[in-house]
């Protein structure tokens, strides 16, 4: 049957088993939008290209599916940049299609024509510009392989105008071709065993989680090892929920606003296993002094991630869950009893350390933001999807929310995205529309991707937004106060701040303010409760600091635990 | 950690953004191409590109790694020099004195392309090391142009 590009395309996603689609018409997209409206595609229109593609990566994140992000050409495009970058920074699969303008006008400087492979090239996994109708079909089911494959990744297919207009006889997509194939990397025997050598030896040892344990869904293999071998366990920003957060073994956070314990451990800890980790600057601090009582396994499913930044010793190119299997299957003839009692000093140690320097705060006259989390925490019992914009607000909610299963925790990480959360927020609801979905936010960054308030009120989402209002763009100000004597050069936004309850209301949203300690409580309930979108104000404490804090490049062991308080 | 020259032989597929992909590699990640040759291979859809790059063996592990990653990029081989045939060529075009030219011409083994009255146009193909030490010589002749190629290794 003859088919045009638009048909092919929309069967070739559904052949992929998509349904759902993020995305904003535009003209090199119309022929695609008029094919969609005749189809059962759920087609979530959003306010700005940029919601788009972080919704679909919330839609990712959450579901382990590939988030799709359909965009006119041009601005429509650029507008998803952005995102496309905060999915490639923490792998996420997505396949983002951007209209084009017509083959005979590339290259013209068209109407809202801009080169958006040659854009997106550093910051895809790959990407395509579709010249020919015949190779659309078959780019579709690459771009997907290629998405999920290995270390996960977004993928983008720039579809010319006249393509999707272009009719041909539609041909059920090959397999993908070896040259998108990447290896699959199993784990060698030798490095395994070794690793079971030094977990037996190892007085002191520290497992170190990261993206790649959620990615690789290994949390049920990680957890049967860490209890097997008793080793104490901490996470990167990306890897929380990969380790439950209510688990003895668990230490939470390490690194610039890690736990006291998680930092002290890892810097004194004879060996260290990290399983899906790529040691971002964030997390090792001062690379001298980062673990350097250890001998380092690395397990990882990208060979650019060994050695990149830490020199490791025992290098296992490998996906997560496959090289735990493995460790557990060795474990299993070695005399685990003995391995177990071995750790009592180690985590005693650990104990004390964690006395030493626990999670906390001071109450004050004020709200303060971490209090405003430990509350959500308590009301939910820690069942929610919680995404976070990025700034204090997503550290408190790493240290003060506890997340206990994979994909439940929505963040940022390696691009640092303001502005991620709430239209993240928005894809993990389409993608569980029963689920209690929360976006932690600061005044700043909410209102970096606000206009998607009326894309949660058009679709009735009942995302909930707790705003941690604090006047300021509240990291950036910690940074001024600390290292640049207290001038705050453009980072006072309090005076402009817009009313938000208003402001939801104006978008048919319910808005909700707490001004007092006393009023969190029964804020949160009402607007927990509340069966569609919220806003919630919560003005706390405009000064307030995320500690312990790890000065950038400084040792792990080097924390500040309060103003003025160093350890 | 020695830096030093190194060599990279890549099969790619032949498909007009592949370079880019690659010279991007390089760029974004702050390592640097020495010189580079492209071209088809007996297959058509495959293209063989030779970079020299330099670098400590540790950023030459990671170049390697990362243009593997790339999807259209087959195989990528670190050349050992022991092991491999390496060769560049330069274009020159000499003025001056036919006799000082034809006894350059005879000393480096290189081939006269064209003679004009006023000048000459030779090619050296060689190691690098005999490419220097020829384009060397022939800068003590009335040297007016040059064209070197990247190096091609087999």
């Amino acid at each position: 049957m003859e088919l045009n590009g638009s048909q092919i395309l929309l069967r070739a996603l559904m052949n992929e088993g998509v349904d759902t689609i993020f995305g904003y018409p535009g003209g090199s997209i119309l022929d695609i939008h008029d094919e969609l409206f005749k189809s059962s595609f759920k087609h979530i229109l959003v306010r700005h290209e940029q919601g788009a593609a972080h919704a679909a990566d919330g839609y990712a994140r959450s579901s382990g599916k590939v988030g799709v992000c359909l965009v006119t050409s041009g601005p429509g495009a650029t507008n998803t940049v952005t995102g496309i970058a905060t999915a490639y920074m923490d792998s996420i699969p997505m396949v983002i299609v951007t209209g084009q303008v017509p083959t005979p006008f590339i290259g013209t400087d068209a109407f809202q024509e801009v080169d958006i492979t040659g854009i997106t090239r550093p910051c895809t996994k790959h990407n395509f510009l579709v010249r020919h109708i015949d190779e659309l079909a078959n780019t579709v089911r690459e771009a997907f392989y290629i998405a999920r494959s290995g270390r996960p990744g977004p993928v983008l297919i720039d579809l010319p105008k006249d393509v999707m207009r272009a009719m041909t006889e539609y041909r059920e997509p090959v397999s993908p071709s070896q040259g998108s194939a990447e290896p699959v990397y199993l784990p060698d025997a030798g490095p395994l065993t070794e690793t079971v050598n030094l977990i037996k030896k190892a007085k002191k040892p520290v497992l170190l989680i990261g993206g790649g344990v959620i990615h690789g869904r290994a949390t049920a293999e990680l957890i049967e090892f860490a209890h097997k071998v008793n080793i104490p366990v901490t996470s990167t920003l990306m890897g929380l929920g990969g380790f439950p957060g209510t688990d003895p073994l668990w230490m939470g956070m390490l690194g610039m606003h890690g736990t006291y314990y998680a930092n002290m451990a890892i810097s004194d800890c004879d060996l260290l296993i990290t399983v899906g980790v790529r040691f971002s600057d964030r997390v090792t601090g001062r690379l001298a002094t980062f673990a350097s009582n250890a001998t380092i396994v690395q397990i990882d499913i990208d060979a650019t991630s060994i050695n990149k930044n830490v020199l490791v010793h025992i290098p296992i190119v490998s996906d997560c869950r496959s090289a735990l299997i493995q460790l557990n299957a060795l474990l299993d003839r070695n005399g685990l009893e003995k391995i177990r009692e071995g750790r009592e000093d180690w985590i005693t140690r650990i104990g004390e350390w964690r006395t030493e320097g626990p999670m906390s705060y001071c109450q004050g006259e004020a709200i303060k933001p971490q209090c405003v989390i430990e509350t959500l925490y308590r009301m939910t019992k820690g069942d929610a999807i919680v995404a976070t914009e990025v700034g204090q607000n997503q550290m408190w909610a790493a240290q003060f929310f506890r997340f206990d299963k994979p994909n439940t925790f929505l963040t940022s990480g390696g691009l640092g995205t303001m502005g991620y959360g709430f239209p993240a927020a928005i894809g993990a609801q389409v993608a569980f529309p029963d689920r209690l979905v929360v976006d932690i936010a600061g005044d700043g960054s909410i209102q970096m991707n606000i206009q998607e308030l009326a894309t949660a009120v058009n679709y009735k989402l009942p995302v909930k937004v707790v705003i941690l209002n604090n006047g300021y763009l509240g990291m950036v100000r910690q940074w001024q106060e600390l290292f640049y004597e207290k001038r705050y050069a453009n980072t006072g936004i309090g005076g402009q701040v817009p009313d938000f309850v208003k402001l939801a209301e104006a978008y048919g949203a319910l808005g909700l303010r707490a001004v007092k300690p006393g009023e969190v409580e029964a804020t949160l309930a009402k607007g927990l409760e509340h069966p569609g979108p919220v806003l919630m104000d919560f003005v706390v404490e405009a000064e307030e600091k995320v500690f312990p804090m790890v000065n950038p490049g400084a040792s792990l062991t080097d924390m500040k635990l309060s103003s003025g308080i160093g350890m | 950690m020695d830096v030093q020259e190194h060599t990279i032989s890549l099969l790619v597929h032949n498909k007009p953004d592949v370079l880019a992909r690659i010279a991007g590699t390089f760029s974004g990640r702050g390592y640097n191409i020495e010189n580079i040759s492209a071209n088809v291979t007996m297959n058509p859809k495959i293209t063989k590109i030779t970079i020299v790059t330099v670098g400590t063996q540790a950023t030459m592990v990671q170049v390697e790694n990362q243009l593997k990653k790339l999807v259209d990029v087959i195989q990528a081989t670190h050349m050992k020099s022991r092991e491999s045939v390496r060769r560049e060529m330069v274009l020159v075009t000499v003025g001056g004195d036919r006799e000082k030219v034809m006894k350059a011409v005879g000393e480096l083994g290189c081939r006269v392309l064209k003679e004009k009255p006023d000048h000459f146009v030779l090619e050296v193909t060689g190691s690098k090391e005999e490419i220097d030490q020829a384009l060397t010589y022939l800068e003590t002749l009335d040297m007016k142009d040059m064209s070197r190629s990247g190096m091609v290794v087999l």
